[in-house]
């Protein structure tokens, strides 16, 4: 299998500045904006506060459904004070819900700050509404809170939740490939395409349902699609699945040692390997190659935001010849951000956790051509002069896999461009 | 528990920051996990500010949790002062710190910090965003206002001097807040009255302090300023005029509240050549189709009462309903309801306000952002006159809401959505011409709605609810006759009419028996 291409690099062990203080960065439940467009027949419950409620919507900004499969029970004085059990409170607030929305078949309680610092048990109340409604909807619980977790993080907790209640594979059967993590329907589709032609069989977590879920045992080869999947990757392993070790599907390279890994567990011949992914590869390239000439030789700045920035950062350095000064990430996961890691240049400055002030103020000495943030600095920074690039779209738009890979070049060459434009 | 979807104002401790962001030199220590720091894209993304909301969110994580969470905030909020060196600092807690009991305000204290600390208790289980707004401010004027002056040291009505106020209640992220204040501030200046202080708005410390000063206060938005008015006119003894100037009659009214209180003649403004567009465009006979048209009004307490007023008075409109999400002002809504004869609703409840709509069939909705949406589901123009804010509500032209130029504003807004009079009579003569058919929408709907304009279809022809009466071939038939931009209402009036009368088939009969029964 030595002729499967692996991407080169030997390793970035450049050292990793560690910050605590004040994070600009989402919590998890943000995750819920993205989850509930993805698993059709799911509804996100939030029980918080009107803190939480507020975050959904502005964070949906001017997505303003009819009614979406999200909502928040919001804690009261009343609840805290005692005077209404909590329990009663959230089985009548179910009950509610589940009366305006039959269709719905799968529930998720979602954890908040002030229902974890309340101790509120929703795995427990989730077990038992479960039983109540005789599993339809069935009612599962995670914790999107921002005392455990930062934006992405929190699907990770939402797949997490689902792994145990994943079928069993039987022992003897024959290997099958489980790409996990969220993407676009269209990526899905194409990477499917891809796998059905690389004789690989495939299933994915999430699916499009939240009702059928893929099994899971020692013949199941897991790859990640997302690099913010720890929780759900040591579940997944813990019930025998394999972690194929490779970078994210983003841009042409990556993309094309993403199918490798896939290819090489399942002894994929090179040639047969070869022939299906050239054409996509090719496209890719070209793609990619037309965002060069704006991108090459200037430098990028990312403020954590996604767990993305790692692999983001990749694709700008080796696929688009981009300078990388700061590359911040929420939480770095070593060992599933490894293959992408290697590819980074050995003097890079990786940064963990946050203290925005101080970032700020490394940013702008740097003074990098392109800043990657979140949307509380974007103008701000604008205003002080730097172009950014708002990193939440590297969430919510489709930049995985070959097609896709010409996109994601554009988006960071657009605001460059958009500043050659503009004479005012 | 409350089961909510959207909601019209986010916690109490949005409403300080809203405070803190109109100031120009405090800062806001926020005991808060890391996801409250959303509430800065409110601030850098809707209004398009062009630098971050003076906020510091301690963010603290589970582990500290019953550890090191004071420290945290002491260290925060002494790094805050060091880095930002704010002329005061407001400390306070966010809902899950309201929990853990830390007590920012006391622990500030022992900072020994060389500025006023102003601490704030907003109980987030209880209460929203513009009560926290409201208590934010009052407790900022009483912190730093200066104490009263004897009159001996400050004579306040020298002859030769003009009267002074301060314009209170302007605030970030508030409905045309930025324009309001030039509107007003040009009025008063017509009138020989400086404007001395604008608060919170473009505020330093030092001018809070000095709120005193003036000679009265003008309180533009009730729910931000009236406790903080109050509080200044117990201690100072200014008085305070309450009348939002919005319409041209609210504005008149305004005038004269304010002519009286700083004595000077209201006469060159009231008869000033230069007043409104608005009281002539309501009379020319293109006006003439918007009688009677049946509005529904939710909003601000403010803005929808005033609204009302300019529905009926002002545009020969009738109110079908009256409403507001602001609890706290529910009285003043129901007595303005009461006054057009009509029940107020008093919700937070999305969801109720839209059962309200759909039960109402109102003509025009005036709403905020959220009613625009459910009056887009339902098909019925819309125009926005309040709170909360989208990114649209802050225009790039000049767009106030108050005073006469707000009038116009207002004219031209709320007239756009609905069919100019012309219009309406040439659609009706050519409605059989193949050119005009079906398909065709006004244009201004499109104008209004360039981004997620409805298929025109989704208006024309809702699907049969379940247990809807049906129709005769004839009934459709004449059904089809009826202008398709209000074919939609014409079909749900004569449903429901059927089935009020028990009825399970329309006939031609039935439909002309429904709009005698509808008709005005
Ligand atoms: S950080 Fe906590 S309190 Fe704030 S929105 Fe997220 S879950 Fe709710
Ligand atoms: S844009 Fe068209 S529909 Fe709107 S007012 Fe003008 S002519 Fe009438």
């Amino acid at each position: 299998m030595s002729a499967l291409p692996a991407l080169p690099g030997d390793g970035c062990d450049a050292p990793v500045l560690r910050e605590r203080g004040q994070r600009e960065v989402f919590c998890g439940l943000t995750g819920i904006l993205w989850l509930h467009r993805r698993i059709r027949d799911a509804f996100f419950l939030v029980v918080g506060s009107r803190t939480c409620a507020h975050l959904l919507q502005s964070a949906a900004g001017v997505m303003i459904f009819a009614e979406p499969r999200f909502a928040t029970a919001i804690i009261e004085e009343r609840d805290l004070a005692g005077l209404a059990d909590l329990d009663e409170e959230l089985d009548r607030v179910v009950g509610r819900l589940i009366e305006r929305r039959p269709d719905i078949r799968l529930l998720f309680l979602v954890g908040s700050c002030p229902s974890e610092v309340i101790k509120l048990d929703l795995g427990r109340a989730a077990s038992r509404l479960s039983t109540n409604f005789g599993h339809r909807p069935r009612v599962l619980s995670y914790s999107g809170s921002g005392i455990e977790t930062t934006f992405t993080a929190g699907e990770d907790a939402c797949l997490a939740a689902l792994v145990p209640d994943m079928p069993a594979a039987a022992p003897d059967t024959a290997p099958r490939l489980l790409v996990a993590g969220s993407l676009a329907d269209v990526v899905e589709d194409q990477f499917r395409r891809l796998f059905a032609d690389l004789g690989i069989p495939v299933d994915v977590l999430p699916g499009r349902s939240g009702a059928d879920l893929p099994a899971v045992g020692p013949a199941t080869r897991l790859l990640l699609a997302q690099p913010y999947l720890g929780e759900t990757a040591r579940r997944l392993e813990a019930r025998g699945a394999r972690r194929l070790a490779a970078p994210f599907p983003l841009g042409a390279e990556g993309t094309t040692a993403w199918l490798a890994a896939a290819a090489r567990a399942f002894s994929v011949p090179a040639a047969r390997f070869e022939a299906v992914v050239t054409p996509g590869r090719d496209r890719a390239r070209a793609a990619v190659a037309r965002h060069r000439a704006t991108l090459a030789g200037r430098s990028v700045f990312f403020f954590p935001d996604s767990q993305l920035e790692v692999p983001l950062a990749r694709v700008l350095h080796s696929e688009l010849g981009m300078t990388l000064t700061e590359v911040g990430t929420p939480y770095l996961h070593r060992a599933h951000l490894d293959a992408d890691l290697r590819l980074l240049p050995g003097d890079v400055r990786l940064s963990e956790g946050q203290d925005v002030d101080r970032q700020l103020d490394r940013c702008r000495r740097d003074r990098p051509d392109l800043v990657v943030c979140g949307l509380g600095l974007a103008n701000p920074l604008e205003a002080e002069g730097f172009a950014t690039k708002w990193s939440i779209e590297t969430v919510f738009t489709p930049i995985q896999g070959y097609e896709q890979a010409g996109d994601l070049a554009e988006l960071f060459a657009r605001p460059l461009n958009r500043r050659d434009r503009l004479e005012v | 528990m409350q089961l909510t979807v959207w909601t019209y104002e986010g916690p109490p401790h949005v409403g300080a920051m809203r405070i803190a962001a109109a100031l120009t030199d405090v800062h806001y220590v926020l005991h808060a996990p890391q996801g409250d720091t959303y509430a800065d894209l409110l601030f850098t993304m809707i209004e398009r500010r062009d630098s971050r909301p003076p906020v510091t969110y301690t963010t603290f994580e589970a582990r500290d949790l019953g550890g090191d969470t004071a420290d945290l905030f002491k260290t925060a909020a002494r790094e805050s002062y060091e880095r930002f060196r704010p002329a005061a600092l407001l400390v306070g807690a966010s809902c899950t710190a309201e929990l853990i009991q830390d007590d920012p305000g006391g622990l500030a204290q022992t900072l020994g910090l060389p500025v006023p600390v102003v601490p704030l208790e907003l109980p987030s289980y209880q209460r929203k965003e513009l009560w926290g707004a409201s208590e934010t401010f009052y407790r900022l004027v009483r912190t730093l206002s200066a104490p009263a002056r004897t009159e001996e040291a400050a004579p306040r009505a020298e002859a030769a001097r003009r009267p002074t106020c301060n314009l209170l209640g302007p605030t970030a992220l508030g409905f045309r807040h930025r324009d309001d204040v030039i509107e007003v501030t040009r009025l008063l200046d017509r009138l020989g009255i400086d404007v001395a202080v604008v608060a919170p708005q473009g505020a330093s410390a030092a001018d809070i302090a000095r709120l005193g000063e003036a000679d009265f206060n003008v309180v533009l938005y009730p729910e931000i300023a009236r406790q903080a008015a109050a509080w200044l006119a117990r201690a100072h003894g200014q008085p305070t005029v309450e009348v939002p100037p919005i319409g041209v009659g609210a504005t008149r009214d305004f005038v004269r509240a304010v002519a009286a209180v700083a004595g000077v003649d209201p006469a060159p403004v009231l008869d000033a050549e230069a007043g409104s567009r608005l009281p002539w465009y309501a009379r020319s006979v293109d006006s003439t189709y918007l009688t009677g048209k049946r509005v529904f009004v939710f909003g601000d307490a403010t803005h929808a009462v005033a609204a009302a007023r300019i529905a009926r008075d002002e545009l020969g409109f009738t109110v079908v309903g009256l409403g507001t999400y602001v609890r706290e002002f529910a009285r003043e809504v129901r007595a303005a309801a009461a006054e057009h004869g009509i029940e107020a609703l008093i919700t937070d409840d999305y969801l109720e306000v839209e059962a309200r709509i759909a039960e109402l069939q109102p003509e025009l909705v005036l709403g905020s952002q959220m009613e625009r949406h459910i009056a887009k589901r339902l098909g019925v123009p819309c125009a926005v006159i309040s709170a909360p804010v989208h990114v649209q509500d802050f225009p790039a032209r000049y767009a106030p809401q108050m005073g006469f130029e707000g009038a116009n504003v207002i004219f031209d807004t709320w007239v756009h959505p609905l069919m100019m009079g012309l219009e309406e009579h040439l659609l009706g003569m050519f409605r059989d011409d193949p050119e005009f058919g079906d398909g065709r929408r006004p244009s201004h709907l499109a104008a209004v709605e360039p981004t997620d304009h409805a298929p025109a279809a989704a208006a024309v022809a809702p699907a049969p609810l379940p247990g809807a009466p049906g129709w005769s071939p004839e009934a459709e038939q004449e059904l089809r006759k009826i202008p398709f931009f209000v074919r939609g209402k014409a079909r749900r009036n004569t449903e429901s009419f059927a089935r009020d009368a028990g009825l399970t088939f329309i006939t031609v009969e039935t439909l002309y028996d429904a709009k005698a029964h509808f008709g005005r």
